[in-house]
């Protein structure tokens, strides 16, 4: 019995972790200036806890088979050294690890989170509601109206309540319900939610934030090539929430200068 | 010191064998029937949450299916038998609930706990045996409370087990479940902290007052050690969680505003709240939340660390090392709970602060693992179904834990939040290990509850199918998670994650078939609990006190009779004499012996 | 029942029970002051003078922590009965006078949902009536058991129904000090 619940682990180690060494699943391809950084850091802690897992499962396997079902085996042996010297190695070990992974990647993550955006930044106005994204972009202006609650009228298209009778900043802002974006610009989101909690992610551009009714969080990040992806919310966030999705598209940067003109002419 | 502990008729010894059937099987103040009772609540929770995941995989596999029968018990859930994409959600939900609440809480604490404990320390009942019923009693109407949400005409929550505000806390206009039904999850898990905390205050007391002569601390088993640090945890995030619930209450019935901000405009309705705040419900919840992680799997630990040595026939390494690990766990535990909210928009710079100690808490996790392999070494394994599941426990708390790793770093969580990666994580560690815990907490003591010995050949084959099941199950959702599919999410038809397709129905086939083999669990339950082989007062040759009474124990655990402590509960592997171990009671050895 | 059982025990269950429940409140109370401070931040917080007549049920209660004490007083080996039904009354006196300071706030036109500040001033001091019941209860089980002179186990129950006053005592002392600086 012992020894073929060795062998199963050993088997079932193996067979895990090749399909993460080989990529059998892995990220998509990363369209974003910070992404490379996410990939590395997680790179790194995949190879020292992909060592860590393997070697656990396997000396574990090897206790097993080495020490079970001994009939009139000769008297227990203790552990080498007893407890402390593995603990106080053990201790050292795990510790470089994590304060090697907290001092890198707190770094990632101020990099990404923690810096400044970038004053040249192209600012888009993001707002989720049950169930769908929609981007506001300032317009000729170059500045957003006003948004008012008590005005928001889905039915009729006013889905940030905006009051463009009274506020002439509001009567250009253009409205787009999937997020267009030009290639190499830095963007800077404002993320509000008009109901109930969402959130945003993009796997190929290695962003992800939650929309809090009542706050409104800024996002920051640039796209690096050209392409069109899904955005998802990832908050559950009611009934239609699996239905929750909107487009990402990156263009070039003439093509988003048109996009963004002919946008205009319709609104 | 001592005590005459002669004081109130609520005092532990001093209520006799009861007569009548009710007093017996029912509002009974044993805690042996208590504990029995809480088990058989887990049994009838976790077959209904597993019914749930069934159905939850089957959708996720092939949304279009229809089920026989299930049109008839959902028509609006499931019209012709296939379920809705909003039906999923809230089998999620109710998933979620019942699996933490009802299982990973009752069983190993209050269920294993209450049968053991006492008996333990030797001591005739817990402290307060009156409490000890109505915690019980309790917990089962928070139960009853729950799962009538599935019942109510507008349906069950659809919030998840977390039920964030404000979605939780503004009523129908937010969906039709999260009216009546997610007033009744809120008022059921209020019900729970309160039949924990007084389950809780009663583990405390009991250990703290109840230990019998020579039971010191440091001869406390190691299951009582983890059985007690655990109710100390349960005390604390139980106490926090009961007035988030009474605040989440009020928002619902009374029109306050808590956690309702101005301004949000549902179902096309202004909403009349004000100023409330989303995140101070994140983070009383989640100071209840991450410490109730380690509710669940804190008495995996002491059973592992309590069952290994008998069956390796040689003492557990570095037995004071692992409590003070355990106790450092728990304290770290209420440290870390800002993890849960690293996207949540609160600032940045205190996901710094909340990944270090979540990272320091792999230190003590680590040892404690380390401490279990190292016990291997040199032993003489014995491989009944006990000891699997216990090695088992360690294999996937190291692959649980392991992927703790990664999302406990900010940098990498931005990629992995909200993906299948979290639900594997979180599933091997907390779901996975706890219930291997279970398994063999009842392989181990079942013939101390029932005076029978549970079929070892059907418990080992139980074993191997599970244990290969769960792999199957839960390590390809890892694969999901890296690939960026998103969890809530009930069908992945359309062009999103397309590719992963044959991923989520290879892992709904793995679920169908480990649920499957648990039916030769509930199996030998049931035929060993009548038609088992007796079993002797020691079947596993151990040493703490409960394997000095007899099997079923009698009414007072001991028969009149107190035990006196003169060992450890580590005494195995011992040479030159009869026996290889030295029960806790053996007769005082002469020193240096 | 039995002989004296020889046991390590720290204290009696009774009051590990008390000093348990004492800690488990603490903490509730704790949670609720994190939730108060953390809303009061907002614009909508709405301040307002208490009530005059808690100032009379504080007093209310500090006098029947002492007529407790005085229950106690003496060395006698029963406590004196008399002095116990005074200091129930005074409890009870106490819920009393904290439904009337409600009935005041309603006369205000402040109700639960009213503004967050006197929601939580509705939500706060029924938590504490409700635990002050409590104590209630058990002091209406120590004066119950109190008849039966014989009743040794009645001591261990008034000592630990004592402490449990006490600390109710003080509770109502710092939920007072919250209320007044913070609505």
């Amino acid at each position: 019995m012992g020894k073929l619940f060795a062998v199963l682990l050993t088997i079932i180690t193996i067979v895990s972790a090749t399909i993460f060494i080989r990529h059998t699943w892995w990220m998509p391809p990363d369209y974003s200036l910070h992404g490379i950084r996410i990939d590395h850091q997680l790179a790194e802690t995949m190879t020292a806890s992909g060592i860590l897992f393997v070697l656990a499962q396997l000396v574990l396997a090897g206790f097993v088979w080495r020490y079970g079902d001994r009939k009139d085996a000769p008297a227990v042996k203790r552990f080498p050294g007893g407890a402390t010297p593995m603990v106080i190695l053990a201790s050292i070990l795990v510790g470089v690890e994590i304060l090697t992974l907290t001092l890198v990647g707190s770094k990632v993550w101020a990099g990404i989170y923690q810096a400044p955006p970038d004053p040249r930044s192209l600012h888009i106005d993001v707002q989720a509601e049950q169930f769908a994204f929609y981007f506001r972009y300032a317009g000729a202006d170059g500045a957003f109206g006003g948004t008012h609650p008590d005005m928001i009228d889905d039915a009729n298209g006013n889905f940030f309540g905006l009051d463009p009778a009274n506020d002439t900043t509001a009567r250009d802002d253009i409205v787009s319900g999937s997020l267009v974006i030009p290639v190499n610009q830095p963007i800077l989101l404002s993320m509000h939610a008009k109901d109930v909690g969402h959130a945003f992610y993009v796997p190929e551009l290695r962003i992800q934030q939650d929309f809090v009714p009542g706050l409104v969080i800024p996002l920051h990040f640039t796209a690096t090539r050209t392409g069109k992806f899904e955005l998802v919310c990832t908050q559950l966030c009611g009934l239609g929430h699996y239905n929750m999705k909107a487009y990402v598209e990156v263009m070039a940067t003439d093509q988003f200068a048109q996009w963004l003109k002919d946008q205009a002419a319709q609104q | 010191m001592s005590h005459p502990a002669t004081a109130a008729p609520a005092a532990p010894h001093a209520h006799g064998p009861p007569q009548s059937f009710l007093r017996k099987y029912v509002f009974s103040l044993d805690h042996k029937v208590i504990g029995k009772q809480y088990l058989g609540l887990a049994l009838v929770a976790v077959c209904t949450g597993m019914a749930l995941s069934w159905l939850m995989r089957l959708h996720l596999a092939n949304p279009d299916l229809a089920i026989p029968g299930l049109g008839k018990l959902w028509p609006n859930g499931a019209p012709g038998g296939v379920m809705t994409p909003e039906f999923y959600l809230s089998l999620m939900t109710m998933h979620g609930t019942i699996m933490v609440f009802f299982v990973l809480t009752t069983a190993p604490f209050a269920g294993f706990g209450n049968f053991v404990l006492p008996i333990q320390i030797g001591a005739e009942d817990m402290a307060f045996p009156r409490f000890n019923m109505m915690s019980f009693w309790v917990t089962f109407l928070a139960f009853l409370v729950l799962v009538s949400a599935f019942f109510v005409p507008a349906g069950p929550p659809i919030s998840g087990w977390t039920a964030y505000a404000p979605l939780s806390a503004v009523g129908k206009d937010a969906g039709p479940g999260q009216g009546t039904g997610q007033l009744l999850w809120a008022i059921s898990i209020g019900i729970f902290c309160v039949g924990q905390l007084l389950g809780s205050l009663n583990f405390i007391a009991t250990t703290l007052d109840l230990r019998t002569k020579g039971m010191t601390l440091a001869r406390l088993p190691y299951s009582t050690w983890a059985w007690f640090i655990t109710s100390v945890i349960g005390l604390i995030a139980f106490s926090v969680l009961l007035p988030a619930c009474i605040l989440l209450i009020l928002d619902h019935v009374a029109g306050t505003s808590f956690f309702i901000p101005a301004g949000l405009v549902i179902s096309d309705t202004l909403q009349p709240h004000a100023g409330g705040s989303p995140l101070l419900w994140q983070h009383l919840f989640w100071f209840f939340g991450h410490p109730e992680v380690y509710i669940a799997i804190l008495p995996g630990f002491g059973i592992v660390s309590q069952i290994l040595p008998v069956f390796a026939r040689k003492p557990l390494l570095g037995p004071r090392v692992l409590i003070a690990c355990m106790i450092a766990i728990g304290f770290l535990s209420y440290a870390v709970w800002g993890h849960h909210m690293f996207l949540s928009g609160m600032n940045p710079f205190s996901a710094t602060l909340f990944s270090v100690p979540t990272l320091i808490i792999t230190i003590p996790a680590t040892i404690i693992t380390l401490l279990w392999i190292g016990s291997l070494y040199g032993g003489k394994l014995h491989f009944t179904t006990a000891m699997l599941f216990c090695i088992g426990f360690v294999s996937v708390f190291v692959s649980g834990g392991i992927s703790g790793f990664f999302l406990a770093q900010p940098s990498i969580d931005v990629y992995l939040h909200g993906t299948y990666f979290v639900v594997g994580h979180f599933h091997f560690v907390m779901g996975v290990a706890a219930m291997f815990g279970i398994f063999a907490g009842t392989y181990y003591w079942f013939p101390k509850m029932f005076g029978r010995m549970m079929n070892e050949t059907l418990g080992k084959v139980h074993f191997a199918l599970t244990f290969i099941g769960v792999y199957a199950i839960f390590m390809p959702m890892h694969y999901l998670g890296l690939h960026g599919d998103v969890r809530r999410y009930s069908a992945f038809t359309d062009e999103y994650m397309k590719g992963s397709i044959p991923l989520h129905r290879f892992i709904t086939v793995a679920a169908l078939f480990t649920g499957v083999v648990q039916l030769l669990f509930l199996y030998n339950l049931v035929r060993s609990r009548f038609r088992g082989a007796p079993a002797s007062d020691n079947p596993w040759r151990a040493t703490t006190l409960e394997w000095t009474t007899s099997s079923p124990p009698p009414h007072d655990n001991f028969g009149g009779h107190h035990p006196v402590v003169t060992q450890g509960p580590n005494e195995y592997g011992a040479t030159g004499q009869a026996e290889d171990y030295v029960m806790q009671t053996a007769p005082e050895r002469r020193p240096g012996a | 029942m039995s002989a004296q059982v020889e046991r390590h025990s720290v204290t009696t269950p009774a009051r590990t029970g008390v000093w348990v429940g004492i800690a488990a409140i603490v903490l509730m109370v704790a949670a609720f002051t994190g939730a108060l401070v953390v809303r009061r931040t907002q614009s909508d917080w709405i301040h307002f003078r208490l009530p005059p007549i808690i100032y009379v049920n504080t007093l209310v209660l500090l006098v029947s922590s002492a007529t407790l004490e005085r229950a106690r007083g003496g060395g006698a080996v029963t406590p004196q009965r008399r002095w116990l039904s005074i200091t129930l009354g005074l409890g009870l006196l106490f819920v009393v006078g904290q439904v009337l300071a409600w009935s005041n706030l309603v006369n205000q036109g402040l109700f639960l949902a009213t503004s967050p500040s006197s929601a939580f001033f509705y939500v706060l001091t029924a938590l504490h009536g409700l635990h002050l019941l409590g104590g209630v209860a058990a002091l209406a089980y120590v004066l119950g058991r109190t008849r039966q002179a014989a009743d040794r186990g009645a001591a261990g129950a008034l000592d630990a129904a004592t402490l449990y006053w006490h600390f109710l005592a003080v509770l109502w002392l710092y939920l007072l000090l919250l209320l007044t600086l913070q609505l």
